[in-house]
C-alpha cells in the first residue's frame, strides 16, 4: 500500500468515526424541524451504506489483493445476517401472532411442535454472536479448502462461488429448511432490550456499523501491510512462483478467504436489524455480482476504495430506484463500464496521483486463468 | 519421504538422480526413459532442441509433473514423486523459469524479502518478525546481481535482463541446495550474457546447478559438461566439444 493511499484511508477512517459521533447526536438532540436534524429513516438508510461497506472491503481483501473474484460473498453476508435474524425471531417471543413463548410465527404456522436443534440457543446474544462468525467462516474453510486445494482458480473459481450462493438460495426457499422459506425472518421487536423501532437504537446501530467498517479497514489494512499480505499479492500476480519458492498457496488463499468470510457476516449481521428483514432473496446470485460491481467502481485493492464505491453506488441505487425504477440495472451497467474504461483504478484513482512509470496497473488478475510462471 | 536402498551407489553420491522416467501428455510421449545423475556441488548444462523435453525434465525434479514410471530422487534419499512443489521446494531445490517471472508490483528489496528462506505459514508470516540476517542477506544478494541501485524499484519496470537477475537473486535468497535454471540469457545482449555466465559460475561454487540453454557461446562459457536431450531421453553426454562434435548431435541440431 502507496503512503497515499494510507493517508487517504485515515481521512476516511476519521470521517467515518466523526460520523459515528455527530450523526446520532444530530439525529436525538436536534427538533424534527431543526435543518440539522437527521431522519430516522436516514440514519436507517446510511448505516446499510456501511454494512454494504464492510462486504465491499471484505471482498478487496480476497479480490483486490489475492485475485479471488468471488461472486459469492453475498452468502456469506446472508448467513451472518440469517444468525442475526434467528436471534431477533426469538427475542419476540409471546409479542408474536400467535403468542408462543418458543417458537417464532412460521413454525407455528407450519404446525411444527418443536424447535429445530438448528435454532437452538439463538435466544441468548452470545451464542448468536459466535454464530454470525462462525457459519460464515466455516462455509469459506470448507467450500475454500476444497476450491483451493484443488487449484481451482480465475473464472472457474468465480462460477462455483456463484453455484454456492445460488444452492444456499434455493435451499432457503425450502419451508421445510426451517428457516422461514420464501419470506424469510421479519416482525422483529428488539435486540438486546432495545426496541429496533425507536430513534435511539437506530442511530446505535449506525455508529455501531461505523465501527465496525473502521475495525474492518484496520483488520484488512493490517493483513495486507504484514509480510503474508506481501506474500498474498505474490500469489496475485505470480502463483506457480510462489510454489516453487515453497508457500502453500492454498493455505495462504484459504486464510484470506475466511477472514474475508466473517467480515462478510458481521456486516450481514448489522445489516438485518437496520432493514428489519432477512429472505432468500439476499443469496441471490445477482447481489453477490453487484457487490463485485462496487468494489471495482471504488477502485479494486485499496480498502478505502471499495468502501466508497459501496456506498456510492448504494447511494446512486437509492436515487435511481425512486427516479427511474425500471432502469437502475442498466444504469448499474453502464456505470461498470463506464469505469472500466475510463477509470481502470476506479473512483479513488482520480485522488490517487496519475500512475507513475514504475508500478504497472494490476491488470485484471482475476479473470485470467492462472497465470503464469509456465513457460 | 521414504529412505531408498542404500545399495545404489550412484544413487546415494548423488545430488539429483533420475533413472527411467517417463512421461506423456495424451499419448505424446514427452520424457522416454530419461536417465542423468548430478554429483553434490557439480553444474550441468542441458541442451537440446525444441520438444526435447527439457522443460518437462525441470517439471518432474520440482513436483509439479508426476511422472508415469521411472525413480526420481533428491539428495540421495527424497524421491522426488512424492512431493508437491512446496515440499520439494522447502528440501532446497530451486527453479528460475524461462519467462523471467518475479512479483511485478513488489519492489525488488520484497522479492528478495519473500525468496529468503524463513518460514512460510501463514502464521510465521502474519506475525512473525524478520530475522535480523534477513537485511545483511538481501543486500549481499542486491549487490551480486547488480540490482543495488534498484533495490527500491518495483520488479515490472525493471529491463528484461535485470528481471533475470532478479529472479536468479531470488533464488539465491531462497539458497537452495540444487537450482534449475530454464534459458537463462533468453533475450539478453552479448554483455549481459557474459555477465550472467559470470553469476552463474560464481553461485555454482557453492550450489549445484542445471542449466537448461540454447546459446551455445553461452554454455561455453560456462564451461561445464553437457548433457544433450533428444526426444525426452539423453542423446549424448560430456564436454561441450565431445558432443557437438557427436554425429547424431549434428543430426538432430542440423536436420539430415
Amino acid at each position: 500500500m502507496s503512503p497515499q493511499l494510507d493517508r487517504i484511508g485515515l481521512v476516511f477512517v476519521v470521517l467515518l468515526a466523526a460520523a459515528a459521533i455527530v450523526v446520532p447526536v444530530l439525529s436525538l438532540a436536534t427538533a424534527a424541524n431543526s435543518p440539522f436534524n437527521i431522519p430516522p429513516y436516514l440514519v436507517q438508510l446510511f448505516g446499510k451504506y456501511l454494512c454494504y461497506a464492510i462486504l465491499a472491503v471484505a471482498l478487496d481483501l480476497v479480490w483486490g489483493y489475492c485475485g479471488i473474484l468471488s461472486l459469492g460473498h453475498g452468502a456469506f453476508f446472508a448467513l451472518g445476517g440469517y444468525a442475526m435474524g434467528m436471534y431477533l425471531m426469538r427475542q419476540i417471543g409471546t409479542r408474536g401472532v400467535y403468542a408462543n413463548p418458543i417458537l417464532p410465527d412460521f413454525m407455528v404456522f407450519l404446525n411444527w411442535k418443536a424447535l429445530p436443534v438448528a435454532w437452538w440457543g439463538f435466544n441468548w446474544f452470545p451464542y448468536a454472536m459466535l454464530m454470525i462468525v462462525l457459519v460464515p467462516g466455516l462455509l469459506a474453510l470448507a467450500f475454500g479448502w476444497f476450491a483451493f486445494r484443488s487449484r481451482v482458480t480465475g473464472v472457474y473459481l468465480s462460477i462455483i462461488t456463484q453455484a454456492m450462493t445460488f444452492a444456499l438460495f434455493k435451499e432457503f426457499f425450502r419451508n421445510d429448511f426451517g428457516f422461514g422459506g420464501n419470506n424469510g425472518l421479519t416482525d422483529f421487536k428488539d435486540l438486546v432490550g432495545f426496541s429496533l423501532q425507536s430513534a435511539s437504537t437506530k442511530a446505535a446501530l449506525f455508529s455501531a456499523s461505523a465501527i465496525a467498517l473502521i475495525l474492518a479497514y484496520f483488520v484488512a489494512r493490517a493483513i495486507i501491510g504484514s509480510k503474508y499480505g506481501k506474500a498474498l499479492v505474490a500469489v496475485r500476480d505470480a502463483e506457480s512462483r510462489m510454489r516453487f519458492l515453497g508457500y502453500r498457496v492454498e493455505n495462504y488463499k484459504l486464510f484470506a478467504f475466511v477472514v474475508s468470510a466473517v467480515m462478510a457476516g458481521v456486516a450481514g449481521a448489522l445489516y438485518v436489524p437496520q432493514v428489519g428483514i432477512i429472505n432468500p432473496s439476499e443469496f441471490a446470485p445477482a447481489n453477490s455480482i453487484e457487490a463485485a460491481i462496487w468494489v471495482a467502481v471504488g477502485g479494486r485493492a485499496t480498502l478505502v476504495g471499495a468502501a466508497i464505491g459501496a456506498i456510492a453506488v448504494n447511494f446512486a441505487k437509492t436515487w435511481f430506484t425512486g427516479a427511474f425504477p425500471e432502469y437502475w440495472l442498466y444504469g448499474l451497467g453502464g456505470l461498470f463500464v463506464l469505469v472500466t474504461l475510463f477509470l481502470p483504478r476506479g473512483l479513488l484513482g482520480l485522488l490517487l496521483r496519475p500512475q507513475r512509470e514504475t508500478a504497472p496497473t494490476p491488470e485484471a488478475p482475476a479473470l485470467a486463468i492462472e497465470e503464469g510462471a509456465d513457460p | 519421504m521414504t529412505l531408498a536402498e542404500t545399495s545404489n551407489p550412484t544413487l546415494t553420491a548423488s545430488i539429483l538422480y533420475l533413472d527411467g522416467i517417463s512421461v506423456s501428455f495424451d499419448g505424446y510421449k514427452a520424457l522416454r526413459s530419461l536417465s542423468l545423475t548430478l554429483a553434490p556441488g557439480e553444474m550441468r548444462a542441458i541442451i537440446g532442441p525444441n520438444g526435447a523435453g527439457k522443460t518437462t525434465m525441470m517439471d518432474v525434479i520440482t513436483g509439479k509433473t508426476r511422472p508415469d514410471e521411472g525413480e526420481a530422487m533428491f539428495d540421495g534419499k527424497y524421491d522426488l514423486t512424492r512431493l508437491d512443489e512446496a515440499e520439494i521446494a522447502t528440501l532446497g531445490v530451486g527453479r528460475k523459469f524461462q519467462k523471467p517471472t518475479v512479483f511485478e508490483n513488489h519492489t525488488v528489496e520484497d522479492n528478495l524479502l519473500l525468496a529468503t528462506k524463513a518460514p512460510r505459514g501463514v502464521l510465521a508470516t502474519l506475525f512473525g518478525r524478520e530475522a535480523p540476517d534477513v537485511r545483511a542477506t538481501i543486500d549481499r544478494i542486491l549487490v551480486t546481481t547488480r540490482l543495488k541501485d534498484h533495490h527500491a524499484r518495483v520488479a515490472g519496470s525493471l529491463s528484461h535482463g535485470q528481471k533475470q537477475w532478479l529472479e536468479i537473486g531470488m533464488l539465491l535468497a531462497q539458497d537452495p541446495k540444487l537450482l534449475l535454471v530454464d534459458e537463462p540469457v533468453a533475450g539478453m545482449t552479448d554483455a549481459e550474457t557474459a555477465a550472467t555466465a559470470e553469476l552463474l559460475r560464481e553461485i555454482a561454487e557453492n550450489h549445484s546447478v542445471v542449466v537448461v540453454e540454447h546459446d551455445m557461446t553461452f554454455v561455453r562459457e560456462l564451461g561445464v559438461k553437457v548433457t544433450c536431450l533428444h526426444e525426452g531421453s539423453v542423446l549424448a553426454e560430456g564436454t561441450l566439444d565431445q558432443v557437438s562434435a557427436d554425429p547424431r548431435v549434428v543430426e538432430v541440431y542440423l536436420g539430415r
